[in-house]
């Protein structure tokens, strides 16, 4: 019984680690299906956490929520406006905005609560139970007793599969990114697309940031995202630039982070770097073809229009 | 005659960079109701203010910043995206710190060179794979080289725990190396170290390859244009990429291990405050030249020192200094992007 509850608690860790990573996962996904790499991924999900927990204490959890998302949305655009709209290379522009995103949440967080090292206390998101689903032995409390965030993931998966296959629109999306100058003499406005893609995949970004600051933690400290943007770049590599793999990636990549704890806890002489650094070869792997082939979208990284001089 | 104007607009991109930097940057701390005038006299006086603070500060500073810097702007010549300096530094730094530990002591006047080449190729190496996966596979360096920062971070925290991790236990850290494995002092009674005039040699090797050799035309061909490269047969493109990425490798790998060498004598998590990250900064202010780089990699040294002179003396968090790096990037890539612009708008194209 208590190996079961041990299993069972892993388990509730493990989605709880993978929800952030599937959220951020999946915007990108949207993002690079139209072309566009936004290594600045890392700086909408600080943001995020910030814009989390700064809307929480103005209004309350469910704000910072939404607070969160315009904030990692916004910094997206920033990136945005100059990589798709100024045309300038994206994967300088996505460290820049890294680097800015994570510099500047510190500072504005230091100027709104000093340095002095007393943790922020948040109004946390509590975990909502599904009636009845919640009951199925060991998988209902890992997937039904989540906060929200977790259920936008669910939600999101099978909506973005569906948009981005089977319908026109998301026909001319993935053209974007396989083709951008056939999209444009098939009329498919590539510039407007690309904006908006890269802004939605940021809105998650941010979704997945304030997860972190009013879910995990209920704080915000500087640098808090610790990589999870740049996780969530593999965790699309991974999951093959589909939302149904990109799920799965993601529960991969939690399953690891929540086994560290565990083996941390437990005081194991197994070394855990090791369990954190496996997630990142296998999506290597990935990419060499060891599961089939994993095809990044033709244009992906490209400037459009290409540039003349 | 063709020389000039790209080094007169390399020079007024970075000029107006720069300047479009200092005064957004002047706005943003008005706004967060910082003095700029005394921020950038804190953070000026914390990085030249005395021969001190300039020699044993920023040019210290500096030196990581120019050996990663100079692995980018190779690679980044040669069109590799190389955004793995990181994670090669983390790897030179192991390397070494590993033969420096494990090496019998013997030998004290080998053990120097020994642990450069050691570094120089576990950096190399560990740009290998993205090398072969792009030559051989056709799959892109920058998702891979960012997924083998992470790999190396991992290995270095595995390591600084486990196998290296100093006898009494304690910090996950190395024990110190062994005297004879420190740079010695450059200037003496100031703590830069030899390791800076090594990045400076470098440089200065890296230029004359690029300007004057047949394999640096070739490295900046397959750069300018792979197609044309391809089409024209006179040469494969493939080894060149594959220079471009073992060089880049190798050079940011030095870079670990003369930090260890130099200034901190031992390995720990966070060597690196993200020096390879900073690197494409300082190798894109420089416009990918390897002796501007060096003006580039020290202006961004002075940024780190002064970072804590301003955070001590005008109140202001050393955290703006990120800010003002990627305000940096922004304003060199826009700069640059409007005058490709207007230059193309100029010819009627």
């Amino acid at each position: 019984m208590a190996e079961l509850s041990a299993v069972s608690s892993f388990l509730v860790a493990a989605v709880g680690l993978a929800v952030p990573l599937a959220l951020a996962a999946l915007g990108e996904t949207v993002t690079q299906r139209t072309g566009v790499i936004n290594i600045g991924l890392e700086g909408s999900v600080i943001w995020g956490a910030l814009g989390g927990a700064l809307g929480a204490l103005a209004a309350g959890s469910y704000a910072g929520l939404a607070c969160g998302v315009s904030t990692g949305a916004l910094a997206a655009l920033c990136f945005a406006l100059f990589a798709v709209r100024l045309g300038t290379n994206q994967i300088i522009t996505g460290t820049a905005v890294t680097i800015g995103s994570l510099g500047f949440t510190g500072a504005v967080f230091q100027s709104r609560f000093g340095a002095t090292g007393i943790a922020l206390e948040l109004p946390t998101v509590a975990a909502l139970e599904v009636p009845l689903l919640s009951d199925i032995p060991i998988l209902g409390p890992a997937l039904f007793n989540q906060a929200a965030p977790a259920y936008v993931a669910y939600l999101l998966a099978p909506l973005l599969a569906w948009l981005l296959f089977r319908t026109r629109w998301g026909l001319a999306l993935r053209a974007v990114g396989e083709s951008p100058d056939a999209a444009y003499a098939a009329g498919v406005p590539v510039i407007r697309t690309r904006l908006l893609a890269t802004v939605f995949g940021g809105a998650l970004a941010g979704l997945a940031g304030a997860h972190l600051s009013l879910v995990h933690t209920g704080t915000f400290a500087e640098n808090m995202s610790a990589g999870k943007g740049f996780i969530a770049i593999a965790v699309v590599v991974l999951g093959r630039w589909s939302p149904w793999g990109v799920v799965a990636a993601a529960l991969f990549f939690g399953a690891a982070e929540a086994l560290q704890f565990a083996l941390q806890a437990w005081d194991s002489e197994l070394p855990y770097p090791l369990f954190l650094a496996l997630p990142y070869l296998l999506s290597l792997a990935a990419l060499v073809g060891w599961f089939g082939r994993a095809r990044a979208p033709g244009g992906l990284g490209s400037q459009w229009p290409r540039a003349r001089g | 005659m063709r020389r000039s104007p790209e080094i007169v607009r390399g020079l007024l991109v970075a000029l107006v960079g720069l300047a479009v930097t200092a005064v957004v940057a002047a706005a943003l701390l008005a706004l967060g109701g910082h003095s700029p005038g005394a921020t950038f006299a804190a953070l000026i006086a914390g990085a030249f203010g005395s021969w001190d603070r300039f020699v044993s500060f920023t040019l210290v500073r500096a030196t990581p910043l120019l050996f990663t810097g100079l692995a980018v702007a190779l690679a980044f010549r040669a069109h590799v995206w190389n955004i793995g300096a990181e994670g090669q530094l983390y790897a030179g730094a192991l390397a070494g710190v590993a033969v420096a530990l494990l090496l019998p002591t013997g030998a004290p006047l080998l053990i120097l060179p020994i642990t450069l080449v050691a570094a120089a190729a576990a950096g190399a190496l560990w740009a290998a794979g993205p090398a072969a996966m792009r030559t051989r596979l056709g799959v892109g360096e920058v998702i891979t080289t960012l997924l083998l920062n992470f790999v190396a971070l991992f290995l270095a925290q595995f390591l600084v725990q486990g196998p290296l991790q100093e006898p009494r236990g304690i910090f996950n850290q190395t024990d110190s190396i062994p005297e004879a494995a420190h740079l010695p002092a450059l200037l003496p009674g100031t703590r830069l170290h030899v390791g800076f005039a090594l990045a400076v040699a470098v440089a200065l090797a890296l230029w004359l390859y690029l300007a004057r050799t047949p394999g640096g035309l070739r490295l900046q061909t397959v750069g300018a244009s792979p197609r044309a490269a391809r089409v024209s047969g006179r040469f494969r493109a493939t080894p060149v990429v594959w220079a471009a990425f073992l060089t880049s490798g190798a050079i940011a790998g030095l870079a670990g291990w003369v930090q260890i060498a130099g200034v901190t004598h031992r390995m720990y998590e966070g060597l690196s405050p993200g020096w390879g990250y900073t690197a494409i900064a300082v190798a894109l202010l420089a416009r990918l030249n390897p002796l501007a780089v060096v003006v580039t990699a020290i202006v961004f040294g002075a940024l780190s020192a002064g970072g804590g002179a301003m955070q001590r003396d005008a109140g202001v968090p050393e955290a703006w200094v990120r800010g003002i790096e990627a305000l940096v990037i922004l304003a060199v890539l826009a700069t640059d992007r409007c005058w490709q612009l207007l230059a193309a708008r100029g010819k009627g194209g």
